[in-house]
């Protein structure tokens, strides 16, 4: 059993195994289900995050009309070839931006590790699978790298909006999605660890402030900004850069900055961009009176 | 599960599913009180739809939940919301309070995300439900020799308790055991208990 990162690391470095390896004896351990049983539920995961990706790049809409349309948007203009960061870096982002728009849709989606911040960990996935061209069993082990971060990251910290602010969502969501690009790149144990930090450091203070108190404006494009966090993270991880404060470190750091956000910016839409002229507006036109208005 | 929140939506289902399954029926009303970030932001986030779904039983994967309410209205379910003010210790507060002509159940869920939920009033009675582990709750007569009679049935199928507590409000009255377990629990050792002489009720809260 693994109680933080340091341990996390320690244990696979120690035992020369994955960190994938580590969460799925953990899962075993836990919940008393077979090797098989636990990578079958995973997989059943992958497909429903494949499915949603799959119906966001061919363009939905959510109720509100807030969000939709900019996976389509980004996949048309990354064809046509002229972009400027990058290919797979985009492909992220376009994919992150799919699932979100999805989820605003109240579709099908996996939380990883928040339906709010379900974009990230798969959006990455399968840009990175067009570089790497993973196996069918390397895409379910990149999930249990993130999960083993994730699983830390919610004991230790919070990986509630609400708790701790969007951080808490897309901040871990990032930092997991990083750590588990790092493995399926050959990374080390330690390098995973590195790229969850510096993800998430650059994810610190991040608020939640949902417009209307809708999971659409600005979740959809913190998930696609999350992916490429995630993505330049895990690059400068496997470049042999370190986070001079270790993760576990950055991790407690997160869940003290989420103590003391005030309420407002913690998922209730009353600061933040929700308290915008434009978002207040939005709110309006949506519910009829905004929220802090009605009985 | 079925977006747009894990601690708003699927949090919610659960928080009222587990409700429902504690109820043991589909209640004739229901008055919701939301409290925190629930109170300010259940509309956008579908969290009345949600957890109105999960009154009806539906899981967080459920489709169906997206019209939950239309369907909870044609089943003749009175439903209320009120958003409360008071502050609560966690930001996502729920207090459900269901019923028909032959009862009432009253219960205060949290929301602590990615979906995960903790009970903790039931009835009346506090308990510390984590979450994190499968668990059981039985309501029984408070009388000598219940508490064993459930752990036995337990320890005969080789389940281990890591955490349990008992609570009652009144001597000799009802009182309410709160078992967490490390593995999950068949649907015959629920029967087996649920047979129990002084046992009226067993629930499983988490899978």
């Amino acid at each position: 059993m693994f109680r933080n990162v340091a341990e996390l690391v320690e244990l696979a470095t120690s035992k020369n195994k994955k960190i994938s390896e580590l969460m799925i004896e953990q899962e075993i351990e836990v919940t008393g289900r077979t090797r098989e049983e636990i990578i079958t539920m995973m997989d059943r995961n992958l497909a429903v995050m494949e499915q949603a990706v799959e119906r966001g790049l061919k363009g939905v809409k959510s109720h509100s009309g807030l969000t939709g349309g900019d996976a389509v948007l980004l996949q048309n203009y990354i064809h046509k070839g002229n972009f400027l960061s990058g290919k797979t870096i985009l492909d992220a982002v376009s994919k992150a931006v799919a699932t979100n728009e999805v989820n605003a849709a109240m579709g099908t989606i996996c939380a990883t590790p928040t339906a709010g911040s379900a974009g990230v960990v798969p959006g990455t996935l399968f840009a990175v699978k067009r570089k790497l061209n993973p196996t069918r069993e390397q895409m379910i082990l990149f999930l249990f790298t993130a999960g083993a971060f994730g699983f830390v990251v919610a004991n230790n910290a919070s990986i509630s909006g609400a708790a701790g602010g969007c951080q808490a969502e897309v901040g871990s969501a990032a930092g997991m999605a990083a750590a588990a690009i790092v493995e399926m790149a050959g990374g080390t144990p330690e390098q995973c660890a590195e790229a969850m930090a510096i993800t998430l450091k650059n994810m610190l203070g991040l608020v939640c402030d949902p417009v209307a108190g809708l999971v659409e404006v600005p979740c959809v494009k913190r998930n696609a900004m999350g992916a490429a966090n995630a993505m330049v993270a895990a690059d400068m991880a496997l470049a042999g850069i370190t986070s001079r404060i270790p993760c576990d470190e950055v991790i407690d750091a997160m869940y003290k900055i989420g103590q003391s956000m005030p309420s407002a910016l913690r998922e209730t839409a009353q600061g933040g961009l929700a308290a915008t002229p434009t978002g207040r507006e939005l709110e309006a036109k949506i519910f009829g009176i905004p929220l802090d208005k009605r009985e | 599960m079925i977006g747009p929140s894990s601690s708003h939506t699927a949090g919610a289902a659960r928080i009222g599913r587990v409700a429902r399954s504690l109820f043991g029926r589909e209640p004739k009303w229901a008055s919701v009180s939301f409290y925190g970030s629930f109170a300010k932001t259940y509309k956008g986030h579908g969290t009345d739809v949600a957890l109105v779904g999960g009154l009806l039983d539906f899981d967080t994967f459920d489709e169906r939940i997206i019209d939950s309410i239309a369907m909870a209205k044609k089943a003749g379910m009175k439903i209320k919301f009120i958003e409360e003010e008071a502050i609560t210790d966690h930001p996502n507060t729920a207090r459900v309070l269901i019923g028909d002509d032959k009862g009432e159940l009253e219960l205060v869920g949290i929301s602590i995300g990615g979906g995960k939920i903790e009970i903790i009033e039931l009835n009346g009675f506090q308990l510390k439900l984590s979450g994190h582990h499968p668990a059981i709750l039985v309501v029984h007569n408070d009388r000598h020799g219940a508490i064993a009679a459930v752990s036995n049935i337990l320890a005969d199928e080789e389940i281990n308790i890591g955490h349990m507590e008992v609570s009652r409000k009144e001597k000799g009255k009802m009182a309410l055991m709160t078992i967490e377990v490390d593995h999950n629990i068949d649907e015959h050792i629920l029967k087996k208990i649920e047979q129990l002489p002084n046992v009226l009720q067993v629930t499983k809260i988490v899978d």
